[in-house]
């Protein structure tokens, strides 16, 4: 140390401290530059909402895509929020907190299982499930969801359970002194105190879902059509990405980086909407 | 009498509010002070200005002079670093690293460059002893230091301060939350310790105050009200508030 | 029709507990299925040899090194480079402007998908810099997408440690980089080993930016600049093609096996040092 001394120190760490920003800052550069010249020349009309899909004739209209991720997206909330919340609430309000301990850590660790074993057990058991049950191919957005439904219940639960357990105890024991139930108590009092940081978990959940790429290239079908139906199979932004960027040329890989750039705007304007949900609850406090 | 500090017209402030105001301080050297006054009298404040820790706290300012045999310990440009090994502090909680008895005491010799083992064995012996712990951990200086009761890691706490081999101690408040026992051993060891180090001791126990140190300085709402031989404020205070305080009109 | 409020609570429990239920048991339904299933395919001679056919036959063993050589290559750049952003943002600097932007930037590379990783990587380290697919590339772009998780957890890590210590040590007369190093680094190691082990585990699952930048080789690499096949995009890959039902189950559990493994690591870490705090 004593080569460099403390003001070589603190400048070396600056310099690191900035390989974050410097790296999220190349990628953004490399992707923009990839794809937006395309976006330009192609169209951003015509990109986002022409539903004709067909590299080989130089067609590139995303919005078949686009409806899959929104659908598939909208499904997994359907199925990851509301589970994620209610089983939030009850590991933190109702069950003992031995269990919680437990199940919360538990839940996690599932969690961490890659995402392609999801798929693949989509694959397995629930499309199969689904087509002999509802009818259709089976690979459908309705599998698609159910599977990225599970996916983010972990993310959705975990960060519901903090916000839960934030909320002062002071509320419930004032609630309940009021001669409320616990049930009262926790749909008057306790979810709305913690809603910015269930919201926010939410937000962050839906952007895992529209992230999500293997798992839905497995079991949604990859269609290239508007989905008229849960039953239908469909591809997603993310899907078309992985499927046909190993054998893609010239602007055909363009329009591919185009959607690349899609994804990560939405993505972008996803998480600062999550960071304003936080600092809005923080800035009231 | 030598003088050890000499404080001339020093204020703290925290943001825009004046924690300390002080006009003039003469600390003289190898005695104890100690440092009266209630809760929020800037005791603390002022005791962290002469080490300059109050500099590691973010919107903290102090402005006016600290001699430190004869130095501005404010002056620009000054060795923070230096003046911390020459002036050493305990503070108010025991705070033992999580490490063993031994790697607690050496650890601000370790860091001013001393690696001879057998120096660091002296220094570990003579500060243990001085602040009149060897005899309680001398068969298991390897064993963690979190494992000793409140009382004795306050001593250890006292000889890794020791251990720097400092000119001045600073202590704030170092027996508030000790047994009579662990507070008497402590007081004992300050009082042979004065005859080689300048000892400032912070205190909110004015008994404390009267038993073991030669001066008395009484802090209220940031100033420095009076400050005397410890026999005369105790006494004959010149002060009415200083009077009222330590009879226990207000606390 | 009004129902008591001790009636409307056994039902409320009632839902949510079930809701709990069912999703614990999805979760730990998949857990089993793929392990029974695979686990009868699963011998010393399947992660020891070399695969054959395509997959078809043979062994994972190939993939086995891919999945310990990527994520130790992507941690090795991430971790020294993510404890020291962590100690930069925590040790030294106030809550300012910079803060704030490295934070954010943090935070959106958190968010970014794994697909997005793979394009990056894909352009910049195979193309751009012509390293090919490779381990490097792979390693690489690993490193990224996981220097978030590291600066996350490193900053708690350190923020958990107490601030009486610094104290301490700086009324020793220690310099800011002697206290970090001596005192709050070591300290935070813990928290900081369990922010490597979730870092690890996320490596070895990622399938997306993998496939685009460390290529599928079954072969043995050789060096850093070969292609590397990982056990997540070998089973990706055989499950798709339908190469073989069979080793996918296998390598499906031993992939399960190898995560949950690095994330009971990590959790046990995290317990060890909570329970040394208090």
């Amino acid at each position: 140390m004593s080569i460099i001394g403390e003001k070589g120190v603190r400048r070396i760490l600056l310099v690191t401290a900035f390989s974050a920003l410097s790296a999220l800052l190349l990628i953004a550069l490399f992707i923009i530059n990839e794809g937006v010249p395309f976006i330009f020349r192609y169209g951003l009309r015509d990109f986002l909402f022409s539903s004709e899909w067909k590299p080989a004739e130089g067609r590139f209209g995303i919005f078949p895509m686009l409806a899959a991720s929104v659908w598939v997206t909208l499904g997994a909330m359907a199925v990851g929020a509301p589970l994620g919340i209610a089983g939030a609430v009850f590991l933190s309000e109702f069950a003992p907190k031995s269990v919680m301990r437990i199940i919360k850590p538990a839940i996690e660790l599932l969690a961490a299982i890659p995402s392609v074993v999801y798929g693949f057990i989509g694959v397995m058991v629930l499309a199969p499930l689904i087509r002999s049950s509802l009818g259709g191919p089976g690979l459908s957005i309705l599998a698609g969801s159910i599977i990225l439904g599970i996916m983010i219940l972990p993310t959705i639960m975990s960060i519901s359970i903090d916000s839960l357990l934030a909320v002062p105890q002071s509320f419930r024991e004032g609630s309940l002194a009021l001669g409320a139930t616990t049930w009262q108590g926790v749909y008057l009092v306790i979810v709305r105190a913690a809603k910015s940081g269930i919201i926010a978990g939410v937000i962050l959940g839906m952007g895992r879902a529209i992230g999500e790429t293997m798992a839905v290239i497995m079991v949604a079908g990859n269609a290239v059509k508007i989905p008229d139906s849960a039953l239908d199979s469909a591809r997603t932004l993310t899907a078309n990405i992985a499927l046909e960027m190993s054998y893609a040329t010239g602007m055909h890989r363009q329009a591919l980086f185009a959607t690349g750039v899609v994804l990560f705007v939405v993505i972008i304007i996803l998480n600062s909407l999550a960071t304003v949900v936080i600092k809005g609850k923080v800035a009231r406090r | 009498m030598q003088l050890k500090f000499s404080i001339h017209n020093l204020s703290v402030f925290h943001r825009q509010q004046r924690l300390l105001k002080l006009h003039e301080l003469r600390i003289p050297a190898k005695e104890i002070m100690s440092v009266i006054g209630p809760a929020g009298s800037g005791k603390t404040t002022f005791l962290r200005a002469l080490n300059r820790m109050n500099d590691l706290e973010p919107d903290f300012r102090a402005e006016g002079q600290v001699l430190l045999d004869r130095e501005d310990i404010y002056q620009p440009g000054f060795d923070v670093v230096r003046l911390r090994r020459k002036v050493g502090m305990v503070f108010a909680l025991p705070i033992a690293l999580p490490l063993s008895i031994y790697e607690n005491v050496v650890y601000g010799p370790r860091l001013s460059g001393v690696r001879y083992s057998k120096r660091l064995d002296e220094l570990v012996e003579k500060s243990l002893k001085a602040s009149f712990l060897w005899d309680e951990v001398k068969d298991r200086l390897k064993t963690s230091g979190l494992r000793l009761s409140g009382g004795q890691q306050q001593r250890l706490c006292l000889a890794r301060t020791l251990a720097m081999e400092p000119d001045v101690i600073l202590l704030d408040e170092p027996c508030s939350g000790l047994d009579p026992i662990s507070t008497a051993k402590i007081e004992e060891a300050l009082t042979e310790l004065k005859d080689a180090y300048t000892i400032i001791l912070v205190t909110n126990n004015t008994k404390q105050a009267a038993r073991i140190s030669d001066n008395t300085a009484f802090f209220l709402m940031g100033e420095l009200i009076e400050v005397g031989p410890t026999k005369q404020i105790f006494t004959a205070p010149r002060e009415k508030r200083t009077d009222d305080y330590i009879v226990g009109r207000f606390g | 029709m009004r129902i008591s409020a001790r009636l409307a609570q056994r039902i409320a429990v009632t839902i949510l507990g079930g809701a709990t239920l069912v999703t614990l048991l999805a979760l730990v339904y998949i857990v089993f299925f793929v392990l029974e299933k695979g686990l009868e395919v699963v011998s010393v001679d399947f992660l020891l040899s070399d695969s054959r056919d395509m997959g078809r036959a043979g062994g994972i063993f190939p993939t086995l090194i891919g999945t310990v050589v990527l994520p130790l290559l992507a941690l090795s750049i991430a971790t020294p480079l993510g404890i020291c952003t962590s100690v930069f943002l925590t040790e030294y600097t106030l809550e300012n402007r910079i803060t704030r932007i490295v934070r954010f930037g943090t935070d959106c590379l958190a968010g970014i998908p794994s697909i997005i990783f793979g394009l990056f990587g894909f352009i910049f380290f195979v193309m751009t810099l012509g390293m090919g697919w490779s381990i490097l590339s792979g390693g690489l772009t690993l490193a990224v997408m996981v220097l978030p998780t590291i600066i996350r957890t490193s900053e708690e890590a350190i923020k958990a440690v107490p601030r009486s210590y610094r104290d301490v040590s700086y009324s020793l007369g220690a310099t800011r980089w002697q206290t970090v190093k001596k005192v709050v680094l070591p300290n935070a190691l813990p928290g900081i080993l369990t922010g490597i082990m979730l870092g690890i585990g996320r490596s070895i699952g990622e399938t997306a930016a993998v496939i685009f930048t460390a290529g599928s080789s079954l072969r043995l690499p050789h060096s850093l600049f070969d292609s590397t096949r990982t056990m997540a995009v070998h089973f990706y890959i055989l499950a798709r093609e339908g190469i073989s039902t069979e080793n996918a189950y296998g390598t499906a559990a031993v992939l399960i096996i190898s995560v949950l493994l690095v994330n009971l690591a990590a959790y046990w870490m995290m317990n060890r040092f909570i329970a040394k705090r208090s």
